[in-house]
């Protein structure tokens, strides 16, 4: 018993530390009060400010000077690795009593150097957590540090944060923003000390107050315009962000105060977005005679607000060639009929010529009303929009499943699109047949208004081509007769 | 039309990037600004600078380039016939905004991703620009993440590597029918082509590395993808196998879910209504099982119920225990460490734990308490010194016992 020769029996010490953080000093009087087996309730760890203890020999005033001196031969003092890695981030905690609880565990460590292992005693457990929400309190450090720009004097840039950390983690984190922003000049302010880092060297400062950071930085106009639109509103989810970002730390988040009117809108912005997609769930059609009336009362697209009348197909129900265009022109509409106006006309004599009857096929449009701007006193054509014409493939599936033609032709890429779902290149697709899901074949070519828009060589050319693609039609038609 | 403003673009790119689930920052190689002229740091695990009322993090500026698109895709936003408001940003644009957030620490990095624009190529070589500005010009040393485009060639690809710390490329939906019937511009060929090439350059750096200290790092975090949940028919036994397919062929490491969400504009070919987020939580449980639980991806697919879709109301690792409950009671003080990771309500972290504790002393249920989040759920499947679940195990209604409560409504 060296060691207790210098302890006086019944002796309380009291260990004033000198910085709350101070790791490096509480190590260094533990080992010596272990060396000289001081047992756990007989020491007090004091961090500045902190009250004295009641019960110590020594006063706080007096410090620690009189702690027992160590013994002649002192024994080494062992600790584990996980003990060291533990205690270093507990030591941060703010809770006053950690630094005894590390002393009271180092004691027993001596005696079961593996005691850090049973993660069921409830010491150990203890530090475990104290080490914990340090850790969690450093992450949420690196995390929520907001950084506004101030030009100094000298026309530098300086990057400076308030932070208000729960724990004494300021200087042990310093590091991780040097090696991040090591080129830049930036301050971190914090109500339990500050950092400043000029590019080479740390320096550290007394607590600021949060008057002492800047106010502002224009770049946070756009950090709020990314917060709030890479929010989905169809995925509120408000307990999952409140337990990774609680509302301690909104007060110094410049986005934070966009969250309660980002939650307050988010149901209304769904609703309004499934709304707008919603299509009312409608038996389709079995007669001709229903399409027709149907897709004359349709408003599923702004087509049909134009003021135009829906034009239906015509031909008979079980024709075996169904001839699809884009949709009904100004001819059209007037007359209610399709393909009657000057493209109807080619499309006539290009039929004939190669021998396809257009009484025995139906014939009809991917889109049904006609879609137009005014030019004067005329009404001039406009295509249909991809999403029109998936809207109207409602009524173009409705007629092709009365109708069943064994070969659908389609004119132009509006009239592909409405058939397949899906925009395809007219001049990839033509000359050989598309397979279609209830074993119909597609064909596709161009529509004849393509043919009138050109002239000379050209025109000559595509309508060969035309001519020939209506052939394959007629020849395929009679092979399925056949 | 008026010249757009750079946040009106930010607004409106920032908006179509959402629907990428991705946002992780981890796993990459360490490096930092120290004896650099830029700034940056990545330090292992990832950081969520802030979180949305999603409950998404926000770790990455996760951006478009672009979101003019020459595909027709139904389910996404950025639809060649959507009438979504475009927009383009500059690649200088595109630095300057990852560079003013990083330097006031907003992220971690960015996380870039387009539209096509003209050709796959292109695109890509507009966003490998992106990403060389960054870490040649500016020498930035945060996280990049590219979305790689499976068009295109395989040098411009190759390049994306090089810059970036993750490359990912979606696969958009677990079967080859959905695929071809709502992206119709996309084959799965091409897209598994580019990952597995993606794989073996990942595999070669990884070894020239080993030789060669110099040696270019390619993709050190690896390469992930995404599957869009709800969209189309198919159940989970597919997804799951989908996936754990994913992982075996290509060494991804991750395969994220994203609940098919309402969008503005959408295609009047897939029906709007709300995400399916429960069943979006339940496939990353069962990814989890499959990632650091043991489980095969067969095992995950006999939690199953009979529609082939997992339970909603408990999580797969009970459905699995409910259906094999002659693997249960486990004895914590005994048994292996797979088989503790069968138990319903242990984690990882509980089992490690709990093989730490055992060799110092025989537990109790109190120190199992002690050593996991919530015992009440454990308790029917473990033995301890002092407990045995005796009948618990084999009621019949077990399953209402530990399922969450469902709660009653009040008169509103």
């Amino acid at each position: 018993m060296t060691a207790m020769q210098n302890v006086s029996l019944g002796a309380h010490y009291a260990v004033h530390l000198p910085a709350p953080d101070d790791f490096a000093f509480w190590r260094e009087r533990a080992r010596g009060l272990i060396q000289c087996d001081v047992p756990p309730d007989r020491v007090s760890w004091i961090e500045p400010g902190g009250t004295g203890d009641l019960f110590a020999t020594e006063g706080p005033s007096r410090g620690d000077k009189r702690l027992p001196p160590p013994p002649a031969d002192p024994r080494p003092v062992r600790a584990s690795q996980r003990f060291l890695t533990v205690a270093r981030s507990a030591a941060l905690h703010s809770d006053p009593a950690r630094f005894g609880l590390l002393y009271c565990l180092l004691w027993r460590l001596q005696r079961n150097p593996r005691i850090m292992e049973d993660k069921a005693d409830p010491e150990v457990r203890r530090v475990e957590e104290l080490a914990k929400s340090v850790r969690r309190d450093a992450h949420k450090m690196h995390a929520f540090v907001r950084f506004r720009e101030v030009t100094e004097e000298d026309g530098t840039p300086h990057f400076v944060a308030w932070f208000e950390p729960d724990h004494h983690i300021v200087r042990a984190e310093a590091t991780f923003f040097m090696r991040r922003f090591a080129n830049m000049r930036w301050s971190i302010l914090t109500p339990r000390g500050s950092v400043h880092w000029d590019g080479e060297t740390m320096r550290e400062g007394p607590p600021a107050r949060r008057e002492d950071a800047p106010g502002g930085d224009p770049v946070e106009v756009l950090w709020r315009s990314y917060y709030a639109s890479i929010f989905n509103p169809a995925r509120l989810k408000v307990g999952a962000m409140l337990s990774e970002m609680p509302k301690k730390y909104w007060k110094n988040l410049p986005e934070a105060d966009l969250i309660p009117q980002l939650i307050a809108g988010a149901q209304a912005r769904e609703a309004a977005m499934v709304r707008a997609g919603e299509r009312e769930e409608r038996v389709r059609p079995a007669t001709l005679a229903e399409v027709a009336k149907g897709a004359a009362n349709c408003r599923d697209c702004p087509i049909a607000d134009c003021g135009t009348r829906a034009v239906t197909g015509e031909g008979a129900q079980g024709a075996r060639l169904m001839i699809v265009g884009e949709q009904p022109g100004d001819q059209e509409d007037i007359a209610g009929r399709v393909f009657v106006g000057p493209a109807g006309q080619l499309l006539d004599q290009h039929l004939t010529r190669a021998g396809i009857d257009r009484r025995a096929a139906y014939v009809t449009n991917a889109v049904k009303h006609f879609k137009f701007t005014w030019k004067g006193k005329h009404r001039l054509h406009q295509s249909p929009g991809a999403k029109e014409i998936d809207t109207c493939r409602w009524w173009l599936e409705a007629e092709r499943a009365i109708v069943q033609p064994r070969i659908v032709l389609a004119l132009g890429a509006s009239a592909a699109r409405g058939m397949l779902g899906r925009t395809v290149s007219v001049s990839k697709a033509r000359g050989a047949p598309i397979m279609l899901d209830d074993g119909a074949e597609l064909w596709v070519t161009v529509h004849p208004s393509y043919l009138l828009r050109l002239d000379g060589e050209a025109q000559a050319q595509q309508a060969a081509l035309f001519a020939a693609d209506l052939d394959a039609v007629r020849e395929r038609l009679a092979e399925l007769a056949g | 039309m008026a010249q757009q403003t750079l946040r009106q673009k930010l607004e409106i790119l920032a908006d179509a990037a959402k629907y990428d689930a991705s946002c992780a920052s981890s796993g990459t190689a360490k490096k930092n600004s120290l004896g650099g002229k830029g700034v940056g740091s990545t330090e292992g695990m990832g950081i969520c600078h802030a979180y949305a009322p999603d409950g998404r993090c926000i770790s990455l500026l996760k951006i478009l380039l672009t979101n003019h698109c020459i595909f027709d895709c139904h389910y996404c936003i950025n639809r060649k016939s959507s009438n979504v408001p475009r927009a383009r940003f500059t690649p200088q644009e595109v630095v300057d905004l990852t560079l003013n957030f990083y330097r006031r620490n907003y992220i971690e990095g960015l996380f870039l991703s387009s539209g096509i624009v003209r050709s796959a190529n292109h695109t890509m070589e507009q966003l490998v620009e992106v990403a060389r500005i960054l870490r040649e010009e500016h020498d930035f040393r945060g996280y990049i993440h590219l979305k790689t485009i499976p068009e295109a060639d395989a040098e411009v690809i190759h390049q994306a590597g090089l810059y970036a710390d993750r490359v990912s490329i979606n696969v958009e939906l677990p079967t080859r029918a959905g695929l071809t019937r709502l992206a119709p511009d996309k084959d799965e060929s091409q897209i598994e082509g580019a990952m597995g090439r993606t794989k073996a350059r990942i595999i070669e750096a990884k070894d020239d590395r080993k030789r060669f200290r110099h040696a270019p790092r390619f993709a050190p975090a690896g390469q992930s993808t995404q599957m869009i949940v709800g969209a189309d028919g198919a159940n989970d036994t597919a997804i799951i196998g989908k996936a754990s397919r994913l992982y075996g062929s290509f060494g991804l490491r991750r395969v994220y879910y994203s609940a098919f969400s309402p969008i503005p504009d959408a295609s009047a070919v897939l029906p709007l209504k709300r995400p399916p987020l429960l069943r979006e939580h339940r496939l990353y449980q069962s990814d989890w099982l499959m990632r650091f639980y043991g489980f095969a991806p067969g095992e995950v697919a006999d939690a199953t119920e009979a529609d082939g879709n997992l339970p909603l109301d408990i999580d797969p690792k009970l459905a699995w225990a409910l259906k094999f409950r002659a693997s249960f009671p486990v004895d914590v003080n005994r048994a292996a460490k797979e088989q503790l990771l069968r138990v319903p309500g242990l984690g990882t972290t509980a089992v490690a734990r709990i093989i730490a504790a055992r060799r110092h002393r025989t537990l109790r249920l109190d120190d199992v308490a002690r050593l996991t989040a919530s015992i009440a759920k454990v308790r029917p499947f473990i033995c301890a010194l002092d407990w045995r679940p005796t009948l618990l195990t084999d009621r019949a209604d077990l399953r209402r016992l530990l399922a969450p409560k469902s709660e009653q409504l009040e008169l509103f």
